[in-house]
């Protein structure tokens, strides 16, 4: 099959992922794109715990996914490609990878971000980010679930769907 | 006045209830509806907030409250990887993922065990108290 979604959402490995998405496209194994999880086994064994047993789940750099995603797209399962961060995600469509689409699923409130909607919390320099990823072709929207509807960049940077 | 039922009933936090959306608002609700004891647990709401918020809003929750127990809703859920985090190091603290209201009745009449014992020994009869009836059952 194919890597189904190219997700970013900072709390990487949680319930809306496992099976707010896992369970309706019947996706099989999960790739987590994150330099600090790939290098610690303890962080490695805790989001595995919380994938149910007949899901995999591979851990890779940033550097490293972009020479393995080719296999992953060649895997007869669905997959779901996740990073915790838009820089991560930036890194792999600069790697030239073909990422057509870019799922926001989460960036939550921290100190310097802007809140964009009720899930999306972004930087000024995220939000550069974002545009970026859009302008090259990594068309970018915004959904926490499937069954919610699809937010593009124009309207996520507009803050319209707070109101 | 109160009387011998009322004072042997505990209303001091003994753990702390977290999950997604309205769950730990709703469970502990339903707890004080059930038993008049919901004041043992401490829902706790993460919605909006980051991996390292919600860690940072258990832990301060368990210290304030001197609590060694979270019940969480999802064992992939942010609240019980968050809880897992706070769990390294502190051997004395129990965390139970997949949480229902069966475990957290029986928890709250479990005072004459200590916090993790009653947790753990709840988790069990939560465990065995989904049932199933009706159509091929």
């Amino acid at each position: 099959m194919t890597l189904e979604l190219y997700r970013i959402d900072d709390r990487l490995i949680h319930g809306q992922v496992v099976v707010g998405w896992g369970q309706p496209l019947d996706i099989a194994f999960i790739v987590l794109v994150d330099d600090i999880v790939a290098t610690s086994d303890w962080e490695q064994e805790l989001y595995r715990m919380g994938v149910p047993p007949e899901m995999d789940l591979y851990f890779h750099t940033a550097t490293d996914a972009i020479t393995q995603i080719p296999r992953y797209r060649a895997d007869p399962r669905r997959g779901l490609l996740l990073t915790g961060d838009i820089d991560t995600m930036r890194k792999l469509v600069d790697g030239g990878v073909g990422i057509t689409a870019v799922n926001v699923g989460g960036i939550h409130f921290r100190a310097g971000r802007t809140q964009r909607l009720r899930y999306v919390f972004l930087t000024p320099d995220e939000e550069i980010a974002l545009r970026e990823l859009d302008a090259r072709g990594a068309g970018v929207t915004a959904q926490d679930v499937p069954g919610a509807r699809p937010i593009a960049l124009a309207d996520i940077l507009a803050g319209d769907e707070l109101s | 006045m109160s009387s011998d039922a009322d004072s042997a009933t505990p209303t001091a936090p003994r753990a702390i209830v977290a999950g997604h959306g309205d769950f730990a608002a709703g469970l502990v609700s339903a707890v004080e509806q059930i038993t008049g004891r919901g004041s043992q647990l401490i829902p706790v709401s993460v919605a909006k907030l980051s991996v390292e918020d919600i860690e940072a809003l258990l832990r301060s929750r368990m210290h304030q409250a001197n609590v060694r127990v979270i019940f969480t809703d999802l064992q992939a859920g942010s609240c019980t990887m968050a809880s897992r985090r706070i769990l390294r190091g502190m051997d004395d603290a129990v965390l139970i993922a997949g949480t229902n209201l069966p475990t957290l009745l029986d928890f709250v009449f479990a005072d004459a065990r200590t916090p993790p014992e009653a947790a753990r020994h709840a988790a069990e009869r939560g465990r065995s108290a989904i049932t199933v009836h009706g159509a091929g059952a």
